[in-house]
């Protein structure tokens, strides 16, 4: 569904990303892996339109998307759940929600999809249906990503941009989150992007991952011979150290 | 009909050429930081990982030869530290070294399902027993067979080379399936049941699967009418990752060779310029997914063609020729690749300086014979009798020890060998395949 070739993204002067090319496939979850720095988000930000490459060209269904403003990029069905959430505090759950429908607001005949939509959010997070009255600003740090991941989904996207949805997270919260985003790959078929600061966990997830390493990528596998890979193990997995959780 | 890995094997062109160009970008920068020999070509020839934007860009890259190999022995390729190779594999080089190849334990993972798709598509299944009659030593065809067919989950007897008795006894009695050989040990086994007037019908054999060696399609009309089996062909080389390069399908119109783990080239081996599609020429191999050992434009010494049409069987990898001819002066005996070059050093060092001498093939009924004809020196004429016979017994001697194959050694007179313009024809094989 998505192809990526040659594309090169600056900070100013600083070459971020060095001539990546990378492809998913309906209904696949692709991890990337690397350090930080490595330009892990800066990739994501380049397919959302957020940091448009200077150069290269990515096919969203053989449409070029990488000259297109980050609304339009929406549109054509790609959403990004940023890193940190950027949830608007002062605004209730709900209203959160409805900002992410923006694409269908003034659209006659969409209420009813709308609805529909935030139910199966609610579905998705009961805990947000609980709360869907409160500020988002008086929620937990896993209340926050679940709504952060709720709000991309009402833009009904074919593509899901995951960006360290675990971070700074109990490690149940983060298998909670886990659970969801292998759910929605099931059973909504949602094609998914996944950056992880948990390497591990993101390869026992996804089908298969990239690796990336100060703006380039050096590795395209299996997940599973990924996570066997000795060189990914020795810098990303903490070779030899399992976490708790993960059990 | 079956497919082991349909999802690879039957990829869009599109999708194929997009998977190569991240594998290719990616390993260009995996050799670039690990293999000192590729940061020092690619620097020497200007070029960088960035420059290879499209599958087109792969001839800016330099070619990677046996050569180079020799001159990194042993461990100068290998792009991850030994500690995390689980085997070790070598090759015939063109000297007295061989050439030394590794595997991480993902290396042999993939290796396995490689040659499990060329063995699914001859009509293995794991309801079969595989005889496989490949030597199990440092080369890498009997490893690699085996893996692939305990990957399917087949029954796996690792015969091992030579024996026939014993393997027709097994064969008889365990009822094989699957044979696992070079082309001419096939045959071998067919005379020998003959001679012991064993019917191919009272064997349970059904597939054959047959490398290591060039065979021709009257070959294959024999073995197949001789021993009652479908004879397929497959293509691999240890430098590159053994058996599982290529291997047909049922149709028999070509070997599938897997490019979502090689991309394949076709070059002119005098110039180096790449051939197009369909045109026949050397075939240049870089590897997409080996982590130890990585190969980028491995020139095989194999004359191929490529055939990018749509093969009957479903799968879309491009079909290459059969091998029939090499580019360089290698020759297969009996399966085994020696170099005359091997040869005539351990020649001349026995002999104790340059000695006229002809490298002479033949095949008598199945079997390979190599003889070495050389003739008599003042040097050699003065020895006594005894000393002249230990000569030829050293030179078989080391010959065997240092090439795996065992040669015949005769002196002959003085300009008995005949000349063209004044110079021995190194090699003659009088083999027709």
């Amino acid at each position: 569904m998505l192809k990526i070739k040659n594309i090169n993204t600056y900070y100013g002067q600083v070459h971020a990303l060095k001539n990546v090319s990378l492809h998913l496939s309906a209904g696949e979850i692709v991890t990337l892996i690397g350090a930080n720095g490595a330009g892990k988000t800066t990739l994501l930000n380049s397919m959302s339109g957020i940091v448009p490459p200077r150069s290269g060209e990515i096919l969203f269904y053989d449409v070029p998307i990488n000259n297109l403003a980050a609304h339009q990029i929406v549109k054509m069905g790609i959403s990004q759940v940023p890193e940190g959430r950027q949830i608007f505090k002062p605004l209730s759950v709900e209203d959160n929600l409805g900002l992410g429908a923006y694409l269908y607001h003034r659209r006659k005949g969409e209420k009813e999809q709308i609805k529909k939509t935030v139910a199966m959010v609610y579905e998705l997070f009961p805990i947000l249906k609980e709360r869907k009255n409160q500020l988002a600003g008086t929620l937990s740090g896993g209340e926050l990503q679940m709504l952060s991941i709720g709000r991309a989904l009402m833009a009904r996207p074919k593509l899901l941009l995951l960006d360290e949805p675990s971070m700074g997270l109990a490690p149940m919260i983060a298998q909670e989150i886990f659970r969801v985003i292998v759910n929605l790959s099931r059973e909504n078929k949602t094609t998914i992007l996944l950056v992880e600061q948990n390497a591990r966990a993101a390869l026992k997830m996804a089908h298969r991952g990239y690796v990336l390493e100060t703006g380039r990528l050096i590795l395209e596998g299996m997940a599973a011979d990924l996570l066997e890979n000795k060189e990914v193990q020795r810098a990303y997995l903490g070779k030899d150290k399992k976490e708790i959780w993960e059990r | 009909m079956n497919i082991w890995d349909e999802k690879n094997e039957c990829m869009s062109r599109d999708e194929i050429e997009q998977l190569q160009l991240e594998r290719l970008q990616a390993v260009m920068n995996r050799v670039h930081k690990n293999v000192v020999h590729y940061r020092k070509t690619f620097d020497e020839a200007g070029i960088i990982a960035e420059d290879i934007r499209s599958l087109s860009d792969l001839v800016k890259i330099p070619f990677t030869t046996k050569e180079d190999l020799r001159l990194n022995y042993p461990y100068g390729m290998f792009a991850v530290p030994l500690r995390e190779i689980v085997r070790i594999h070598s090759s015939s080089g063109t000297t007295g070294k061989p050439i030394v190849v590794g595997y991480t334990k993902n290396d042999i993972r993939t290796w396995s399902n490689l040659v499990a798709r060329f063995m699914t598509a001859a009509g293995v299944t794991r309801d079969d027993l595989v005889q496989i009659a490949f030597d199990y030593g440092i080369f890498t065809s009997a490893f690699g067979m085996h893996h692939g067919a305990e990957a399917i989950g087949a029954s796996v007897i690792p015969m091992g080379m030579g024996d026939t008795e014993k393997q027709i006894m097994i064969m008889q009695d365990y009822k094989t399936t699957v044979l696992v050989s070079t082309p001419s040990y096939a045959l071998s086994l067919a005379e020998r049941l003959e001679q012991f007037d064993i019917s191919p019908n009272a064997l349970s054999l059904k597939v054959g699967l047959f490398g290591g060696e060039p065979w021709s399609e009257k070959m294959r009309e024999e073995i197949e009418s001789r021993l009652m089996l479908s004879a397929t062909d497959n293509y691999g080389l240890s430098e590159v990752i053994g058996p599982g390069v290529a291997g047909e399908c049922s149709c028999k119109k070509g070997l599938h060779l897997y490019e979502d783990a090689f991309i394949p080239e076709i070059i002119d081996p005098e110039t180096g310029k790449t051939l197009s599609p369909g045109q026949s020429g050397e075939l240049v191999l870089t590897t997409l997914t080996k982590e130890a050992f990585p190969m980028i434009r491995y020139r095989t010494g194999d004359i191929t063609s490529l055939d990018y049409t749509r093969c009957e069987c479903g799968r879309t990898m491009a079909r290459m020729q059969k091998v029939m001819r090499r580019s360089d002066d290698m020759l297969i005996i009996g399966g085994v690749n020696v170099f005359p070059a091997q040869i005539e050093k351990i020649l001349f060092s026995v002999a104790q300086g340059e000695t006229p001498y002809q490298l002479v093939v033949e095949r008598k009924g199945a079997v390979d014979n190599l003889e070495v004809v050389v003739e008599v020196t003042d040097k050699i004429f003065s020895l006594e009798l005894q000393k002249q016979r230990s000569f030829l017994e050293t030179v078989k001697k080391r010959v065997s020890v240092e090439t795996g194959i065992s040669v015949a050694v005769k002196l002959v007179e003085a300009k008995s060998i005949p000349r063209q313009d004044e110079k021995i024809v190194r090699v003659v094989d009088k083999r027709q395949l």
